[in-house]
């Protein structure tokens, strides 16, 4: 392998952990804000005041310096190994599905190809076979525990997690037949020439949507945390850093759900008639990954205004929702779009 | 009553609409909601937080906070000793000694020797206040009560008297004695800064 090349995949998985564990530090401080606000509240707004920063900007430190600092403790009655396993799981499984996730455009026109694992066939595919590892994590954490809170919340979430992969595998299927690709930068590069993917496939997208809030473990699908009937759910008995990896597996969940949903719905890094494919060299690069992250933070936004908005679901509503609205109408969604990308290929010649 | 009572009303639950089950138009005007919150505190100064070491919030007058025993104008503890407020206090942290009153103090047969409250069982009832036929024993709109040690937040008499020192300016006595011209009404104005609470 061309020594070079290795060398830049290195920097750039540097850069993309980096980037994206300082932004989960920040998100967790936009969310404390976002509930504030949404509470009549006005949320954290003292660490870094001494240095004259707004807004508590130096809060993420102070959080992760409490992480870190905080007693450690592994209840006596836990199956150890798993126990210890299941925070790494969570993290390790949010954090590799970044290795396809494009973040800037790809391929010819960019003078570096902002993705760690560029041009991946296969991209969304891996995506979701890496993303589901998560839920390892998540019941591996509930049974180690040893505690029957932890054990419902991890059995909740395994039931949630399973039932809603087919309504989020199948969402995506009508945007991968108009472009005929499962690879990301394709599909982005489609929606380029024919408009953005939420146009083509609004109930896709809804159902999408849907599907990735359950898998996040998001509000108004968290049943498997449900502090009120579950304590803390699979998290009950993890403590310190430990806690801090669930939620920052959590976090990076979001992230990459919201750049999934960029990449498959809103076209990307395009925006109409200002940044398309037609731009090339460093300076369109770079603004095409600041588009991208600003869509993307505009649905992470949104994912917070929900959760801030809507109450969680009852145990049945949620199965109900999964297998008897949005299966079948996953499959009528699917069936219509290929027999119109059909009947378009056809006549388009 | 029988099923086919004429004074048996049914209620029906309503209908949905379709668009109702989908939940799709609520969704959108819960989210219209947070908005509109998220919008006045950002936009509109609405939110009701209180900063609270620079900023004091003003309890309403009748806040039921740190107690205070209650000074006549001679400067003499208003208490005589009969003991109704121990009694009535349903957490029993009220703790009296009576004595007999000196012979410079004809209007009464005792007084208290020792007054002790502990703050930390109160449930802050107020009942002490309304059981108290002299109006020597109030709770004021101090709410700001901390204290490193429990020893600390063990009140005695001259503690309780310094808190009628501190706020006797912002709450005048609340009922005022029997024959005595009406009491102003309670000015909402608190203390200043409670730091400087003993």
């Amino acid at each position: 392998m061309d020594f070079w090349l290795l060398v830049g995949i290195m920097i750039k998985i540097l850069v993309v952990v980096g980037i994206t564990q300082g932004a989960v530090a920040y998100l967790i401080l936009v969310e404390r804000k976002v509930v504030a606000y949404s509470q009549d509240r006005i949320g954290p707004n003292r660490a870094g005041a001494e240095f004259g920063l707004p807004f508590a900007l130096l809060q993420p430190l102070a959080d992760g310096a409490k992480m870190l600092l905080k007693e450690d403790v592994v209840p006596g009655y836990v199956n150890k190994p798993i126990f210890i396993l299941a925070p790494a799981i969570s993290i390790i499984a949010a954090m590799i599905g970044f290795a396809v996730v494009p973040f800037g455009s790809v391929g010819p026109g960019s003078p570096i190809d902002f993705q760690i694992a560029p041009n991946v066939d296969v991209g969304i595919v891996y995506v979701f076979a890496v993303g589901s590892l998560a839920v390892y994590g998540v019941i591996l954490g509930g049974w180690a525990s040893n505690n029957k809170y932890s054990f419902l919340g991890g059995l909740r979430s395994s039931a949630q997690l399973i039932s809603y992969e087919i309504p989020l595998g199948m969402s995506i299927l009508g945007m991968v037949l108009w472009s005929g690709s499962l690879d990301l930068n394709q599909i982005i590069r489609w929606q380029d020439h024919n408009g953005w993917g939420i146009l083509w496939q609004p109930l896709g997208f809804l159902l999408f949507l849907i599907s990735a809030f359950a898998e996040t473990n998001r509000l108004p699908f968290d049943l498997p945390e449900s502090e009120q009937e579950l304590v803390g759910g699979y998290h009950t008995e993890y403590s310190a850093m430990k806690f801090g990896m669930f939620f920052l597996g959590e976090y990076l969940h979001i992230i990459t759900v919201s750049y999934l949903t960029v990449v498959l719905f809103f076209g990307g890094w395009e925006i109409p008639f200002l940044v398309s494919g037609a731009q090339t060299g460093w300076f369109w690069s770079f603004v095409k990954v600041l588009v991208m992250a600003a869509k993307v933070g505009l649905m992470i936004f949104f994912i917070m205004w929900v959760r801030w908005t809507l109450p969680r679901f009852r145990y049945d509503q949620l199965m109900d929702l999964a297998w008897k609205r949005m299966i079948p109408l996953a499959i009528l969604n699917l069936v219509v779009t290929a027999a119109f990308v059909q009947w378009w290929r056809v006549w388009r010649g | 009553m029988r099923l086919d009572d004429p004074h048996l009303k049914r209620l029906e639950p309503p209908r949905l609409t379709l668009l109702d089950r989908l939940y799709v138009p609520q969704i959108a005007a819960g989210l219209g909601v947070t908005a509109k919150h998220m919008a006045g505190v950002v936009f509109g100064n609405k939110a009701i937080t209180v900063q609270y070491p620079e900023e004091q919030h003003v309890p309403s007058p009748n806040y039921r906070g740190v107690h205070r025993l209650n000074k006549d104008e001679q400067g003499r503890v208003k208490c005589v000793a009969c003991m109704l407020c121990a009694t009535a206090c349903p957490a029993h942290c009220i703790d009296i000694v009576g004595a007999t009153a000196p012979e410079t103090w004809p209007d009464r047969e005792k007084y208290c020797e020792s007054f002790v409250i502990d703050e930390l069982r109160c449930i802050y009832c107020g009942m002490c206040e309304e059981a108290c036929p002299v109006e020597a024993i109030e709770l004021t709109g101090l709410y700001d009560l901390t204290g490193l040690s429990r020893e600390q937040m063990i009140f005695d008499k001259a503690k309780l008297l310094s808190v009628f020192d501190l706020t006797k300016d912002a709450e005048p006595l609340k009922y005022g004695t029997p024959p005595g011209p009406a009491s102003p009404p309670p000015s909402t104005q608190l203390l200043p800064p409670a730091s400087n609470m003993p």
